[in-house]
């Protein structure tokens, strides 16, 4: 990361010295791309979870990640999110914000959310008072000892229960809601923080098929607004929402497109099917 | 044994949320309190009315326990990490009190020195340690008392949290302070009276500690002390930041993922914890009389913990009781049985863990909310998971 930061971050003509730029500001989508991916390698002893891999995202759009298990999916929206660190290459949200350089909770009020493929919801805590935990607010520790609810915050904190379909259910302990329920309440905290890029990891598994409808709709609504990137083994529920799929293969992008162009792809065909005759 | 360890500290053994029984206990501790001290010195001593004023100090000493739990389950019950070493600040809050109340007794000491304590004269020492001045004032000396341990626990924490240490390793490495700082204060050449510690203390702000009424008045004022810190521990946990701990607790990652710096929020309540237990040691050496280096001996430190899982983790008030309970409990004990009592001790610990895991509080609120009838069905429904988590860990 060092060496990276030398020969790329502090000798660039197109950029101020980063450490002379504000951590916190607004992300830069001039150029129509949120996330840009380049050459990203992380390496657990040996074993290349991700091998130079490149991938952009553009803002607005939602994508599907898929691949098979041990493809990499989860280990890119960690290098992301900031939980690993990565050996080789760079990741920028925008133009001018290099996420390498930044811890998580700061990635967080950057505007990137995240979930976890676990549905991870405070159990012991109201639905309520999980959304409110989760709003872009000041989130040190002596503005939460005397924090209030402003009335702008009320309202939106309805307005994201109304979105996730949670409204009945907003005084109740989080841990009491069915597993689709506080998969959408995680959703819900995640809108809470009024982010730019949304990674969700696996929305649908152990969801009803009733369950994973009203999942694609509410993904399919909150693209535009946001850019969603959505990790998923159901190719079902890909196909129902997906744009533009990404295929990952052992750590690098095997192929990018449609799902129609993915299905007829002969590298994934190959990848998931095996030799065929 | 680590099997046990990780269902003392995994989440699902939590879950109790805030009730109002902070109040509640407050109010019959006030009531309690006023009552015992009116029966001390105003009713004859021939009265049944009478409360000794052995009972009085033996209830202070009681209540300072019951502030130390308190501070314990500020850490363990609301923000997960099991300290092994509260101890450490206690005993350390405990000196500082110790040495004020050292350069209180003046030159009427065995060897008559103004200036130095007695040990110090023992062992030939010329002058005051350099860490000594000021400790005649009775302002700088409590300031010191609380401001060492906060500044003990920031650096502890900080180190610790920062580098995300939780779990078992976090309560090795608190227990590992503790029984370093009692190694410490064993030496002769620390300057803290070695093994003897600071004892033979005469008075305090120039009122006799051997008096009824320093006693009573010492005795009331670690009452109030417990109430204020109750209440002003519950205002904490009531704000956002303490459900942010609470977060913190049940899902660490999840919270750092929504922006929380879940370090600050950790070193912040340590600190807070710790003074909360610098101040119990500072109000319970002037009623025992004496503080040595035993006091930091890690097995008081886990005594604590049981006291707390014994009145119930994460309602403040539950460990209060916890720790009137045991200590009255280990008061009775140990006067018909004293080589049995750490056994006694242990199967308190295994049992409430197996079979209260919710503490005595627990229990009780439990009972109560079953017979109104009115309880919110989502707590029930993780008391049953709470039990199958622990026995799936005891197999």
């Amino acid at each position: 990361m060092s060496e990276n930061y030398g020969q790329r971050g502090l000798w660039r003509r197109d950029r101020v010295w980063s450490f002379l730029e504000p951590r916190a500001r607004e992300v830069d989508v001039s150029r129509n791309v949120i996330l840009y991916i380049e050459g990203v390698t992380v390496n657990f002893d040996g074993f290349k979870a991700l091998n130079d891999l490149n991938l952009y995202i553009n803002d607005g759009e939602l994508r599907c990640l898929i691949g098979a298990n041990g493809a990499g999916k989860t280990t890119l929206m960690d290098v992301i999110t900031g939980k690993t660190q990565c050996n080789q290459g760079s990741v920028y949200f925008g133009q001018t914000i290099n996420l390498l350089e930044h811890s998580e909770p700061e990635i967080a009020r950057l505007g990137i959310g995240r979930k976890f493929q676990k549905p991870t919801v405070f159990e012991v805590h109201t639905v309520y008072e999980n959304l409110e935990l989760s709003l872009k607010t000041y989130k040190g520790v002596w503005y939460t000892l005397s924090a209030k609810l402003s009335m702008e915050e009320m309202d939106y904190i309805d307005e994201v229960l109304n979105i996730i379909g949670l409204e009945k259910h907003r005084y109740q302990v989080a841990g009491a809601l069915s597993h689709g329920e506080k998969q959408w309440l995680e959703i819900g905290m995640l809108l809470a923080a009024e982010p730019r890029l949304l990674l969700i990891d696996e929305p649908v598994a152990g969801m009803t098929p009733q369950e994973t409808e009203r999942t694609a709709e509410l993904l399919t609504s909150l693209a535009g607004d946001h850019t969603v990137v959505v990790v998923e083994h159901d190719m079902e529920f890909v196909r129902s929402i997906a744009r533009t799929v990404t295929v990952l293969h052992q750590g690098s992008v095997l192929a990018e497109g449609s799902m129609e162009a993915i299905q007829n792809n002969p590298d994934v065909i190959e990848v998931y099917l095996g030799d065929q005759p | 044994m680590s099997q046990f360890f990780n269902a003392l500290v995994s989440k699902g053994f939590f879950g109790k949320r805030i009730r109002n029984g902070v109040h509640m206990f407050s109010l019959i501790l006030f009531v309690v309190v006023i009552v015992c001290s009116v029966s001390n010195l105003l009713v004859p001593e021939q009265s049944i009315f009478y409360v000794s004023t052995y009972t009085i100090t033996l209830l202070g000493k009681y209540l300072c326990f019951a502030l130390l739990a308190l501070s314990v389950d500020v850490v363990w019950g609301y923000c997960g990490v099991l300290s092994l070493g509260h101890g450490a600040f206690f005993a350390l809050g405990g000196y500082g009190m110790g040495m004020y109340l050292m350069r209180q007794v003046g030159d009427r000491g065995v060897y008559g020195n103004p200036d130095l304590p007695d040990f110090m004269v023992f062992l030939d020492w010329t002058e005051l340690p350099w860490y000594w001045f000021g400790m005649d004032q009775f302002w700088f000396a409590i300031a010191m008392a609380i401001f060492i341990p906060g500044l003990l626990a920031f650096v502890f924490g900080w180190l610790a949290f920062r580098s995300r240490v939780t779990g078992v390793y976090l309560s090795i490495m608190t227990q590992a302070l503790t029984y370093a700082l009692m190694l410490a204060f064993f030496r002769n050449e620390m300057g803290f009276g070695g093994n003897n510690g600071l004892t033979d203390f005469k008075e305090i702000l120039h009122f006799d500690l051997q008096s009824n009424e320093t006693r009573v008045g010492l005795f009331f004022l670690s009452a109030l002390v417990l109430i204020i810190a109750l209440l002003l521990s519950q205002k904490i946990m009531k704000s956002r930041f303490g459900r942010v701990v609470i977060s913190i607790r049940d899902g660490e990652s999840r919270a750092r993922f929504l922006g929380y710096v879940t370090d600050h929020y950790k070193v912040a309540l340590f600190v807070y914890s710790a003074v909360l237990a610098a101040f119990a040691g500072v109000l319970y050496v002037p009623q025992v009389g004496i503080i040595n280096p035993s006091e930091f001996s890690p097995i008081n430190s886990i005594e604590v913990v049981v006291w707390v899982a014994v009145g119930g983790r994460g309602t403040l008030y539950g460990a209060a009781v916890g720790a009137l309970l045991v200590n009255y409990a280990k008061t009775k004990f140990t006067a018909v049985l004293p080589d049995g009592w750490l056994f006694a001790l242990g199967a308190l610990f295994v049992g409430v863990t197996l079979y209260l895991p919710n503490g005595i509080v627990g229990f009780f609120e439990q009972r109560i909310s079953f017979l109104k009838g009115d309880s919110s069905r989502e707590l029930d429904s993780f008391e049953v998971k709470d039990k199958k988590s622990v026995s799936e860990v005891e197999v």
